[in-house]
């Protein structure tokens, strides 16, 4: 990736502009196909599986890794973390982004998307947790989107309306706090309405809590994970105050990241218990269960308490990517890999290429507007009008 | 007294019966509430040792419906050679089981009495009418398709190749019929009198009879009186239900009874989160207050000592500097007698003289 930042001599044919346009055109004709012959089209999704990778990457990822906003904004302004202070922009920005992709993607997967305010305007299923999934989403997406209105303002040179929205920062935080256990949590609690359908060991009365407390993690992974990739490409964009602080919000994320990834398989090692599933554990899908419990939970804990002890940087990035990776494998098993489990094999569900090409189209927009946003906001650095080493300025 | 005997005890009588009669409006208090179903409401039979697989309700449910042809005709029995589940325009599906004979069971929506579709809808398009269908409401789904999802019989269908206004589509248990005072389709068509249908109560005593009266006949469960809650879709069967097909672990809990405990935590979470997060802010604060104010007093302490010990050291000094002056003025005035004692050798007389 070649970036030279100036407007003048700026080369068009990089190999990631060169990429990042095929795939965006691919997205253009899937977007095209999708709308004109319909979810079918494009899609596996069938009557027995209706859901596919379009709710289990887009939607349940993208809101799982999306956690950093939340997971930052508390620790920075609740839990007055303030060495967590120039962490807190990107991880906004990139919770708003994520959020907004997880609406678009909506749009391709349900049927009439021009619908989607239905539940909140129309004719509200206040019975379904998906109601509370939607409202929760609608809400905070507002409340992300306000929380990163200070840094385009910023940019844009309004002074009075900054500092406005800045002065409403603990309330939107305590705000996001409430919205996200709330909608993260209800994502796991769609499939409690599935006990025949979800295979035991990952179905459990605890699914709410598993989803909130992985979404913790799966957050500050995220930061972690994204401060990696923005200090090799977007470094140029960075004020000496986020290069002093980065590796500080990566020890102490990690730190953290160990001690709730342990309490999260404490709490699964209880649902197990409780529901007295052992036995399954030495089964085929007790394997697979393992894999995903040892190999991407309890490995990357471990890596990340001997990242934090030797204060060792490399260690704490690839637990950091390998956790956000756990994350995915989780999110898939529940909605996809292991729900309909008891299904014979011809009749599961693999997604087809077009299906994956549109979540890789949906990721890549992500990825370029966190580009443009960052590389003229001050998202990774602050504006020198605002510094919040100025008592007085205490910036977003 | 405002009140009478007469009334009060009219009154403790209300309360007392009023959650036994389901008075509406009456207090329930923390009672269990059970919903058993619409009172009256339509059912339907399936004896499945009395089908003889003749897919003529098939065909009905395609006629009643205006559902477009398949591509085989109703009359080719081929199709039960594969097993099949309901489809966007095929509501409802005849399989065949292999045993010693061959076993026939017609599939549908089974008309839960708290349907988990109904439950998951976040538009409310799926609803459960006091006659006894669930019934959908194109107007409003947005397409999100939970219902499917949430269907533990897995019977709803989906338009997936329709652009524009993809339905999910389903059994009506032909609501519009019952309405008219008809009855289903599949029912009225059914030539070998294996579905039969009336009130629900009225089934299910005509159901357990007939496996009291033919205990060799059939197994001893009635499919769909307690499954996920109750259906109004009932089923008789010679078979145990797992070898005809139907699940047999889905349990006696409604689907809202599976997701009324993360349902509940919602208010709990609104109400407490906002108090103990503040409260984790003002500590937070507080903390820094305290130690802005211990540095402060700190650094006053510290400077109160230095000035202390300054001012000791300045009162030794002046102490120093004064009995050295004490001493010079000593010496100098001692110097000075002595002078004057050498100028006037008799300093005596002179005071004498005055």
């Amino acid at each position: 990736m070649t970036d030279n930042g100036t407007h003048t001599d700026r080369k068009w044919w990089t190999p990631f502009n060169v990429i990042v346009g095929i795939i965006l055109a691919a997205g253009a004709i899937l977007t095209v196909m999708r709308f004109t012959q319909g979810i079918g089209a494009v899609t596996n999704l069938d009557n027995n599986n209706a859901w596919g990778l379009w709710i289990g990457f887009d939607l349940l990822c993208g809101v799982a890794l999306a956690a950093g906003g939340y997971v930052t904004s508390a620790a920075c302004y609740i839990f007055g973390l303030k060495r967590f202070h120039s962490a807190v922009r990107p991880a906004i920005l990139t919770a708003f982004l994520g959020y907004a992709l997880v609406v678009l993607a909506l749009h391709y997967d349900v049927g009439r998307p021009w619908r989607l305010p239905y539940p909140i305007f129309v004719s509200q299923g206040t019975s379904s947790l998906l109601f509370e999934v939607g409202l929760c989403v609608f809400l905070y997406l507002t409340v992300l989107f306000i929380e990163f209105t200070p840094a385009a303002f910023e940019w844009l040179g309004l002074k009075k309306i900054r500092a406005l929205v800045v002065k409403l920062t603990l309330i939107l935080t305590i705000f996001g706090v409430v919205l996200s256990t709330l909608h993260q949590s209800s994502l796991g609690a769609l499939f409690m309405i599935a006990p025949s359908k979800l295979h035991p060991l990952w179905y459990s009365g605890y699914l709410p809590v598993y989803f909130f407390i992985s979404s913790m993690f799966a957050g500050m992974s995220m930061v972690i994970f994204e401060s990696t990739l923005a200090h090799r490409y977007l470094s140029r964009h960075m004020d000496d105050t986020h290069h002093r602080e980065a590796p500080g919000v990566a020890l102490g994320f990690a730190k953290a990241a160990a001690f709730v990834m342990a309490g999260y398989l404490g709490i699964k090692l209880i649902g197990i218990a409780i529901d007295d599933h052992w036995r399954l554990l030495t089964t085929g899908w007790g394997m697979w269960y393992l894999v995903e419990v040892i190999g991407f939970v309890a490995f990357p804990a471990l890596l990340f308490a001997m990242g934090v002890r030797e204060r060792n940087l490399i260690f704490v990035r690839w637990a950091a990517a390998w956790t956000v990776l756990g994350i995915v494998l989780n999110r898939l098993n529940i909605s996809v890999i292991a729900f309909n489990y008891h299904l014979p094999s011809h009749e599961r569900y693999v997604p087809s290429l077009m299906e994956i090409g549109t979540s890789v189209f949906i990721v890549t927009l992500g990825i370029v507007i966190y580009r443009f946003i960052t590389t003229r906001m001050p998202v990774l650095h602050e504006h020198p009008d605002y510094s919040a080493h100025s008592p007085e300025q205490k910036s977003i | 007294m405002g009140i009478s005997r007469r009334k009060f005890i009219g009154g403790l009588g209300a309360l007392a019966l009023g959650p036994a009669m389901g008075i509406p409006g009456t207090a329930r208090g923390a009672s269990n509430k059970e919903f058993a179903g619409w009172p009256d409401s339509q059912s339907v039979l399936h004896d499945i040792t009395k089908c003889i697989g003749c897919r003529k309700c098939e065909s009905a449910c395609h006629r009643v419906n205006h559902l477009p042809d398949p591509e085989t005709s109703f009359e080719d029995l081929t199709v039960l050679d594969q097993k099949r589940r309901t489809d966007a325009d095929i509501f409802t599906v005849v399989n065949r089981v292999d045993n010693i004979l061959p076993v026939f069971v017609k599939t549908q929506c089974n008309h839960c009495l708290e349907p988990a579709c109904a439950s998951a809808c976040f538009v409310k398009a799926l609803e459960k009418t006091p006659e006894g269908a669930v019934v959908y409401n194109e107007k409003l789904c947005v397409g999100c398709r939970y219902c499917m999802v949430a269907c533990p019989f897995n019977i709803p269908a989906y338009e997936y190749h329709k652009a524009l206004a993809p339905r999910v589509t389903k059994c009506t248990m032909c609501h519009p019929r019952i309405l008219e005072g008809k009855r289903p389709g599949c029912v009225e068509e059914c030539p070998a009198g294996a579905l039969i249908s009336g009130t629900r109560d009225e089934l299910l005593a005509y159901a357990w009879d007939r496996i009291r009266t033919y205990p060799e006949r059939y197994v001893s469960h009635v499919y769909g009186e307690h499954e996920m809650g109750g259906t109004s879709w009932l089923y008789l069967s010679g078979l145990p239900f797992g070898q005809v097909g139907m699940r047999e672990d889905l349990g006696t809990k409604s689907a809202p009874e599976l997701t009324s405990g993360p349902l509940s935590a919602v208010p709990i979470v609104v109400g407490l989160w906002p108090v103990l997060l503040t409260g984790v802010y003002a500590i937070s604060k507080r903390k820094e207050k305290i130690a802005e104010q211990e540095k402060q007093a700190a650094v006053a302490d510290a400077v109160d000592q230095s000035k202390k010990q300054a001012q000791a050291r300045m009162e030794t000094l002046r102490k120093k500097w004064e009995q050295e002056k004490q001493s010079a003025i000593n010496f100098e005035v001692k110097k000075a007698l002595e002078d004057a004692a050498a100028k006037d050798p008799e300093p005596g007389q002179s005071k004498e003289d005055e």
